[in-house]
């Protein structure tokens, strides 16, 4: 046996030392279909708690939404559970290049494919289109995916400071020679909940000869007046070259994502793409609900437009209450607590409330940036949002720090 | 050669540090392996080194260990009689 005590000792010790950092991951166990309100079993092993997620990126409520649920099923009965195969040999129906046509559509690009998830898409469009003549020029705070994709990718690397475009022009002076320029930032970042400045990158894109990708896993569905992400909500839509989304989160929150935009690019990624060449797509039963998502979406705004009065109720509520909030227009909201151990005391608080919601410290986010993220939800309603905001108000007055400047916060806790 | 360090040194911090950190970096500060510069973002200190003194740094010669601080960077400077 090649597992012997030697080889179980490293681990072990590995997963110590991850424990003893304080980074360890636990599993919440949720016991009732992905809602605003669910059942949660934690630790492992307690009884069940009725509680108010606050934390999902279920940001449209479509997760269990009837119609969704309903369509799936009718696509298990009408195109079965699996395909059994990758798409090029038999794994293609005819409902993947609807759900594919109707991204196109909804998104304002030529074409799209679909991956089995948008880590995969980040992970296989870079090498798809890329070779070593060409230069990748990232937002620092991209999402970890495409970092795992710009390293499988042989075309040179620089990045720019955080929405810094006086630093993207420059790396794009300095990069000048390359056959192709690809400027890489996410829609909306997931940590901070702000938005790329996509109108001045695209700017600068056609001023410099550039290309411009944009992962809005976090914007599609709901950021712009009718949903279709942050191309739309900077005035840029049919601008982008490559955009990159996935069905995992508003989009029915099941799991999948897609590369869409230029055509050339997209059938660069047909034929080259390795997780989409050498992986099953999403089965029919997921592309069957995420049609339906995008006919309930493209038919009214309704769901976004509650989500953006979610988002407006919330944002106020925090900041009047004294809390700390990373500024912006999302429905991801930081409440800024910038120590780690009062992230995950706070965290515990809430739960102890029924309000679920988790702390993020480093390495997440920069030390001394420690955080619970918020996410609201068109599932939420008034009550929710009422009784969340009663839990955030009296933890924030348990912990003292409810009014307090950031300084006086780690003055009291320490970074 | 103090002159030459500062310019790497402001260099680094101005390309690298946000507004808002207030890490101290000095001369032997672990740049890559310190976590201030990534790896996808060594290619503009490369960038700048050739502009900045005309020479030409081979991919080879270009590793992080090179870079990992405004010292090593003196180093290799050194071996294109750059002092």
């Amino acid at each position: 046996m090649a597992f012997n005590n030697d080889i179980r000792n490293i681990y072990q010790k590995e997963l110590a030392d991850i424990r003893a950092a304080g980074i360890f991951k636990e599993e919440r166990i949720i016991c009732s279909p992905q809602n605003a309100e669910i059942e949660v079993e934690f630790p492992a092993g307690a009884s069940r708690k009725h509680v108010i997620n606050m934390c999902a990126n279920n940001y449209l409520g479509l997760s269990s939404h009837p119609d969704v649920v309903e369509a799936a099923r009718k696509g298990l009965d009408s195109r079965g559970y699996g395909m059994s195969s990758v798409r090029f040999i038999c794994g293609t129906q005819d409902i993947h290049k609807e759900l594919e046509a109707q991204l196109s559509k909804f998104l304002g690009t030529e074409d799209t494919i679909l991956f089995p998830s948008c880590m995969d898409a980040n992970a296989g469009v870079f090498e798809a289109v890329l070779n070593e003549q060409d230069v990748m020029i990232s937002d620092r705070l991209v999402h970890a995916s495409i970092v795992d994709g710009m390293r499988l990718c042989k075309a040179k690397t620089d990045t720019f400071k955080h929405s810094d475009m006086g630093h993207l022009e420059e790396k794009l002076q300095l990069h000048a020679d390359a056959r192709v320029k690809l400027i890489i930032t996410d829609g909306a970042f997931s940590m901070d909940g702000d938005l790329a400045k996509l109108d001045q990158i695209v700017t600068l894109a056609e001023k410099y000869n550039a290309l411009v990708f944009v992962d809005d896993s976090h914007a599609s569905g709901f950021i712009g007046k009718t949903g279709r992400g942050t191309h739309e909500h900077c005035g840029v839509l049919g601008k982008i070259d490559i955009i990159t989304t996935t069905l995992g989160k508003a989009l029915g929150g099941a799991s999948g994502g897609c590369v869409s935009g230029r055509r050339e690019l997209v059938e660069m990624c047909r034929q080259k793409a390795r997780p989409y060449l050498f992986s099953n797509t999403i089965p029919p039963v997921v592309v069957s609900g995420a049609i339906a998502v995008l006919d309930i979406i493209s038919k009214t705004t309704e769901r976004r437009d509650k989500l953006e009065r979610n988002t407006s109720f919330w944002r106020k509520g925090l900041t009047e209450a004294g809390l700390i909030i990373k500024e912006g227009e999302t429905p991801i909201v930081p409440v800024m607590l910038f120590n780690a151990k009062l992230s995950q005391d706070f965290a515990n608080e809430l739960y102890g409330e029924g309000i679920y919601a988790v702390g993020f410290f480093f390495p997440v986010v920069a030390k001394g940036q420690a955080r619970i993220r918020t996410q609201l939800s068109a599932a939420h309603e008034p009550h929710h949002l009422d009784k969340a905001l009663a839990a955030f108000t009296k933890v924030g007055a348990k912990f003292g720090i409810l009014h307090k400047t950031k300084q006086e916060i780690i003055d009291q806790y320490g970074l | 050669m103090s002159e030459l360090k500062k310019i790497i040194l402001d260099y680094v911090k101005k390309e690298y540090l946000e507004e808002d950190d207030d890490r101290e970096i000095t001369y032997d500060s672990p740049l890559i392996s310190g976590g201030i510069v990534d790896s996808f973002s060594m290619v503009s200190l490369k960038r700048f080194l050739e502009t900045k003194f005309t020479i030409q740094i081979p991919d080879a010669k270009a590793s992080p260990e090179a870079f990992d601080s405004v010292d090593n960077i003196i180093l290799l400077l050194e071996e294109f009689n750059i002092r």
